[in-house]
Order: C-alpha cells, then sequence, then structure tokens
C-alpha cells in the first residue's frame, strides 16, 4: 500500500490502471495482467461481492512458495456499499491473524489503485456442498463441530469475532484441520469497526445470525458459537432450525420462537448432541457455551456432557411459552456494553486438573484441590476438567481392554471423582462445568500436554512429586509439562517437613 | 517511514524523555510535535529546548493554547491557578525561549497530513474535539486525508468514509491500524505529559507510511520524580498529584 502518494497516478501497462472505489469500474482482469508482482493466472470462482484469481508471484516462479488466490472486489457503479466496506474490513483484519485456523495473508492492494487480497489458496470445496447430503452420519456431524470449534478458539484468542459463520466459509486442510474464511462481516478488538456506523439492517447471513447480531450487537464471540449451532442443527437434521428469512421481523423471531428439537426429527440422535446443539442455539449469550472451546471439549467427550431438560425435549415449546418469550423480546435490547472478545473468553477459560489419585501423598491431593478450588473459585465461567493418566505399555496396546484394564480404568475415575468432590460440591459444579477424563497413555508429562493442546486448556494445575528417590528415578512429570505446553501451568507442592540439621562436627 | 507524533507535553521532563527514547528505538525518523509544550510542568526550559533543538534538526510544531497563553502572559481575568502556572512559567524561560513559542505555526501542513493542536475548522479557536460531531467538523474543515491534533489528553482515532459514514475507536497501545488513504483519518495521539484516562503512562503515537498505519503507544515514566518537582517548585498540588493515576 502506498500512502505517499496524494493524488494517486495511475502506473503504466500492464499494471492495472486506476479504478478509484466511487469513480469507475474495475479494469478488465485477464489472465496474464500482472498486479503489482502477482500475475492473474485463471479465474476460479464469480461471488456476489468478489472475484477469485489463481495468481503466481512474478519475482518467485518455480520455488516451492505457497499456492496462492488473490481476492477483488466487485466494484459496480452506484453499488451497495456493503461490498467495499466489507472488503476494507477484510483487508484491515487479514493482516492480523496467525496460524493454520487462516488462510494465510500475503499482500494487499490498495482502494485508490487496484483494491486485492493475495492470500494462502486453501485447496478442495468449502462445507457449503455437504448441507446436500444433510442429514450427515452423526460422526462427521460431530467431526465438524469438534473441528470448527476448535478452529474458531483460535480466532477468538487473536481478538477475532468471526460473525459470518457458515458452511461456505469453513474450509480443511488436508490433515483436517478446519480453515475459516471471509472476514468481510469480521470484528477485530483491536481495530476500528468500520461497520458498526455503516448500514441500518441487521449484518450476518439470514439463516446462521445469532440474536444479538440481529439488535446490531457485534463483539461477543458467542455469536459464532450460535451460528455453529445453526450449522450443526443442519448437518444433523437436514433443516435449517429458523429457517432462511429474510426480513428483519423474520430474523427477529429466533430472539422467541425455538427450534423443532433435534430427536424429533432424527430419532438416532443423542440426547447429547441434542443438549450440545440446543446449548448453542440459546437466545440468551449467557446460557450458551462460554467459549468454542468448552463447546469442543463437550464434542470431544461426548460421555462427560452435562444433560438437562434440552437433551429430553421432543416438541417445540406450546404457545403459551413462545408467547411470553415474544412479549419480553419486545423492546429488550441488549445493553450497550464496550466488552471484547478476548475479555469473554478470558471470563471463561479451561482449567486442567492433573491428578496422580493413585501415587501422591494425600498432603499433596489436599494441597492440589485447594489450589484448584480458588482457581476456579476466581473464574465463575471457568470450566474444570479433571484427568489422570493410567499408564499403559507401548506396546501390547490389547491389554487395554481386557477386564483388568477395564476395572483399573473404573477404578481411577472413581478415584478422580472422589478426590474433586469437595470442589463440586463447594462451588456447586453440577451444571456441566465439570468433566473427568482418564488418559491412557505411555507417557504421563505427553498425556498431560497433548490432552491440554487438544482441548485448548487455558491453565494446568498439577502437583509436583514429592523429593522422593521417586523424582530421581523417573524424572519430573511437571517440569516436562511446563517445559511443553502451550498453556499456563501451575504446579503445587505440599510442604514437607524439613530434615533434622546434620550434627555440629 | 515513521513519524513520532507528540502532544501536549506540558513541560514534564521525564515524560517527554521516555517518550522521546522509546519513539527512537521504534525507529522514529521524523517527529511532529503538536502543542501544548508547556503549563502545568516544572520543566517548560528543558521541554521547550528540546522541542526547538527537534524542530531545528526537521520536527514540525505547532503552537498550543499554553504556549500562546505564556507568549501573552496572564491577564488579569484568569483564575488564580492558571495565573499563577503562567507566571510562574514565564519566569523560566528566556526571551529567546518565549521568542520561539511565539515563532510556532498555528498550523502546518505536509502532503496530505494537516498538523494542528485543537481543531481544524478553527484553529485558534481552541474548540475541543470531543467526540464524532466535532471530528466530522474537523475532518470536513480540511482536504487533507489525515489530520493530526492534540489538545484532547485521551488518545482517540476518528474516520470518515466517503458515503459520511464516521466512527470513533479507542486504540489499544502497541498495536498497528492501518489507515488507508480512501477514508478521511484523525489521529489524537493523547498527552504525553498530563495523560487523564486513568493510565498514568505517556502517549504518543508513531505513522508508518509504509504500510499507512498508525501506532499508538503508552511509554511508563517516573511521574513519581515530575510530580516532586512540581510541588518543590510550589506548582499547583492538584495538577501535580493527578500525575500519579492519569486523571
Amino acid at each position: 500500500m502506498d500512502s505517499r502518494a496524494p493524488n494517486p497516478i495511475p502506473p503504466a501497462a500492464p499494471v492495472a490502471a486506476a479504478a478509484a472505489a466511487h469513480e469507475q469500474p474495475a479494469p478488465t482482469l485477464q489472465p496474464g495482467l500482472v498486479i503489482d508482482r502477482f500475475r492473474l493466472e485463471e479465474k476460479l470462482h464469480v461471488g456476489g461481492m468478489a472475484h477469485l484469481w489463481r495468481v503466481s508471484e512474478v519475482n518467485h516462479a518455480g520455488d516451492s512458495r505457497l499456492p496462492l488466490i488473490m481476492k477483488v472486489p466487485r466494484i459496480k457503479g452506484g453499488e451497495d456499499p456493503a461490498t467495499i466496506v466489507g472488503f476494507e474490513v477484510e483487508q484491515m483484519i487479514m493482516p492480523m491473524l496467525a496460524g493454520a485456523h487462516v488462510p494465510k495473508f500475503i499482500a494487499k492492494g490498495d482502494f485508490t489503485r487496484q483494491p486485492y487480497i493475495v492470500m494462502e489458496r486453501i485447496e478442495g470445496p468449502s462445507l457449503r456442498p455437504r448441507l446436500e447430503h444433510a442429514p450427515l452420519a452423526l460422526d462427521e456431524v460431530i467431526e465438524i463441530g469438534s473441528r470448527v470449534a476448535t478452529a474458531l478458539h483460535d480466532l477468538h484468542r487473536q481478538h477475532l469475532v468471526h460473525l459470518d459463520i457458515k458452511p461456505s466459509n469453513i474450509m480443511f486442510r488436508p490433515d483436517g484441520t478446519a480453515v475459516l474464511v471471509d472476514f468481510g462481516l469480521s470484528r477485530h478488538d483491536h481495530l476500528p469497526d468500520l461497520l458498526e456506523e455503516e448500514f441500518a439492517l441487521p449484518m450476518g447471513t439470514g439463516p446462521y445470525m445469532s440474536p444479538e447480531q440481529v439488535q446490531f450487537v457485534r463483539h461477543d464471540p458467542r455469536s459464532d458459537l450460535f451460528a455453529l449451532g445453526v450449522m450443526l442443527y443442519h448437518f444433523t437434521t437436514g433443516e435449517r432450525p429458523f429457517g432462511s428469512p429474510d426480513s428483519v421481523s423474520g430474523l427477529r423471531r429466533r430472539l422467541w420462537l425455538d427450534p423443532v428439537p433435534p430427536r424429533a426429527l432424527r430419532a438416532d440422535c443423542p440426547p447429547w448432541l441434542q443438549e450440545v446443539i440446543l446449548k448453542c442455539l440459546e437466545v440468551k449469550p449467557e446460557r450458551r457455551y462460554q467459549s468454542a472451546a468448552q463447546l469442543a471439549l463437550d464434542l470431544q467427550n461426548p460421555t462427560q456432557v452435562a444433560l438437562t431438560r434440552r437433551a429430553e425435549r421432543m416438541q417445540k415449546s406450546g404457545t403459551l411459552r413462545n408467547f411470553k418469550r415474544w412479549f419480553f423480546a419486545l423492546g429488550a435490547e441488549p445493553a450497550p456494553t464496550h466488552t471484547k472478545a478476548s475479555e469473554q473468553l478470558d471470563r471463561s477459560p479451561i482449567i486442567l486438573a492433573a491428578v496422580d489419585v493413585d501415587n501422591a501423598a494425600p498432603e499433596l491431593l489436599d494441597k492440589l484441590r485447594e489450589s484448584v478450588r480458588r482457581i476456579v473459585l476466581a473464574e465463575p465461567g471457568a470450566r474444570l476438567a479433571c484427568a489422570s493418566v493410567m499408564k499403559i505399555a507401548r506396546i501390547g496396546m490389547d491389554d487395554l481392554v481386557d477386564e483388568d484394564g477395564r476395572s483399573r480404568h473404573v477404578q481411577q475415575l472413581v478415584g478422580l471423582k472422589h478426590w474433586a468432590r469437595p470442589i463440586s460440591k463447594g462451588l456447586n459444579l453440577d451444571d456441566g462445568r465439570l468433566t473427568f477424563h482418564v488418559l491412557e497413555a505411555p507417557d504421563v508429562a505427553t498425556a498431560i500436554v497433548e490432552f491440554a493442546r487438544r482441548n485448548q486448556v487455558d491453565h494446568i494445575v498439577m502437583g509436583a512429586r514429592g523429593a522422593s528417590g521417586l523424582r530421581r528415578y523417573l524424572g519430573s512429570v511437571s517440569s516436562q509439562v511446563v517445559a511443553e505446553s502451550d498453556c499456563s501451568v501451575t504446579v503445587v507442592r505440599a510442604a514437607v517437613p524439613l530434615p533434622p540439621a546434620d550434627e555440629p562436627g | 517511514m515513521k513519524t513520532a507524533l507528540l502532544s501536549d507535553l506540558h513541560a514534564n521532563r521525564e515524560a517527554v524523555q521516555a517518550v522521546i527514547d522509546h519513539a527512537r528505538t521504534a525507529g522514529a525518523a521524523r517527529w511532529v510535535l503538536l502543542g501544548d509544550f508547556v503549563g502545568y510542568g516544572a520543566d517548560p526550559a528543558w521541554v521547550v529546548d528540546t522541542v526547538r533543538d527537534l524542530v531545528r534538526d526537521g520536527a514540525i510544531a505547532v503552537q498550543g493554547n499554553h504556549d500562546l497563553a505564556v507568549v501573552r502572559g496572564a491577564s488579569p481575568h484568569m483564575r488564580p491557578e492558571p495565573r499563577f502556572v503562567i507566571d510562574w512559567t514565564r519566569a523560566q524561560l528566556s526571551a529567546a525561549q518565549i521568542d520561539f513559542l511565539a515563532s510556532l505555526p498555528m498550523s502546518q501542513v505536509s502532503g496530505d497530513h494537516l498538523y494542528v493542536h485543537a481543531n481544524a475548522w478553527d484553529p485558534a479557536g481552541w474548540d475541543y474535539i470531543q467526540g464524532r460531531l466535532e471530528a466530522v467538523r474537523s475532518l470536513q474543515a480540511t482536504r487533507c486525508r489525515y489530520t493530526f491534533c492534540g489538545h484532547m489528553h485521551e488518545p482517540r482515532l476518528y474516520h470518515l468514509s466517503g458515503t459520511g459514514k464516521a466512527g470513533d475507536f479507542t486504540p489499544t497501545p502497541g498495536v498497528a491500524i492501518p489507515v488507508p488513504p480512501h477514508r478521511q483519518w484523525l489521529v489524537v495521539p493523547g498527552s504525553a505529559g498530563q495523560p487523564r484516562d486513568g493510565n498514568p503512562a505517556a502517549c504518543y503515537a508513531m505513522f508508518d507510511d509504509a504500510d499507512a498505519s498508525i501506532t499508538y503507544h503508552r511509554v511508563p515514566y517516573d511521574h513519581d520524580t515530575a510530580r516532586d518537582k512540581m510541588l518543590a517548585a510550589a506548582l499547583p498540588q492538584r495538577l501535580a498529584h493527578r500525575l500519579e493515576d492519569g486523571q
């Protein structure tokens, strides 16, 4: 981008000629044209808002750089400013994002010349074509949900609310990692929200828009969880929970009308999955999952989902209840707040208590429990995952499934629940905020680190092995976890009586 | 090239030194000083000399209302507190230093940048840009894409689109915000010498014309020393103590 020239001058051919946003239509783009350092190779897609071109970087021909696409906004005369502003927003946001869950940003072109974004090309189709095959196998629905939730949490951690989550904006890398695209409606905590003042109508895609988005709230990451809930509902049942409204009054119906429970449309939908989907679709954000990581945790651990009346429902709410909800939704606009996406996440961490129920000394288990209790107490939105690791041999995995293995597993689970009981009772953690996991792995530290990574845990709390011979021979699990994990780690140590001082010689 | 933008230095040597050190480390190649070099603080002579040295080396500086008040001298109609500060400040400055303040322009244009202490529609009227309304009025009063002004002590960023839609934003320190030139932007870096948004760290902003971005910075400095010097000089206690928590 070149801001030095106050009066932009069209550069010489073959570079694209000037096209100021409001003056004239974009120049004819054709294969072979070079824009800045990118050569247009092939038009891949003509969308309502933008064209996509496969491009190559002229100075890097033949080396192993990423496959690239160029996104060029459609600028026709006197058009809906959403196209322009949305593209501006995307140009501002994409360079701020990093990691596997977004296409890598390469370059952008100035609006005073030729606006474009060049980014990594993600191969393969979006999730959009899978909608035509809905209802999908439950395993696939759960897999999609878990992968997208993981990607969403990563973006929320980067201070972004996507605000247009839908199948056509979701792609996958060859290893299955979900990649979210199209940030034209997104909002970043650290950037001015150019869309906030721009439009008089709610912004989003009708079927997926959260109730608060309908009411012009644009900073809540839980809006993305609502949209993901709509997607999971559709993939599970083959139907949209709120249809495809095309008017504001149609959009507002989701403020009081609840969807048909998925189990009423699909008999083999398990109660836990209905619980998860309907929790995502709660009207009030505070009744949904409080973070995408908490949703992913449930999708990956179905047996740990706390079932409520949501899981049991087999029909929509009655007329009276709908009337009540409609009545209270009238004029109940959310109060303006200035919370940021990252603050919502900070309030809703996942805490992992790694507990060696079999071997740790009772003093250490007490001390660990007290430390965990205080951390959970300080964070009312926190979820607590209690885990122990059952060591298994590297080979001879079939031992696992024998009766002995199963009973060891159950025994550890019983021990964990017993350990956590004072916390769950004291803090009233019965609403699905507490889960138990027995991990089976040959290496304890690796199992803890990988569980934490997979479930986007924010904070690991674990005990240190005492100053015993055991640590000398086996090494310290906690120091390995501290060294290898991506998140905060608190290592708890029980007070050990000092050894008697040496006799003076 | 990076341009450091400082405003409302207010004779606070400790803050100004910390900001200049930070900006040099961050690669500042040009300097713009948006007025109010004196008033409040205990080191007017040092701050004026520092600004004069920067201007001699190519910096742009504009005059603020406090600078003008010191040039003109206190009037009998003023409240006792500002009258005392102005008299005290004049006594600290040499004739040459006062002449330098008197010689500063009210505003300056460089390319598509406008530098002015208070606003673009009436720089000498010293009206504040308190919100979007005033920001739009100021942006409509200039053809420049970028306006940089002081006077308001809280860091803020305003923008105006070609279709007349305006927005405002409280920047996050240290994050480069793209400010592409097809919109108009109004940058208030915040006060270096008298921060007032509840954060005592000194404010400044850095404009990078390589990628058209603006980064707001907060620089912690030794405000206890700045306060103690004000108290030792018998400057108003209220003005000294507000440095502690940036109120």
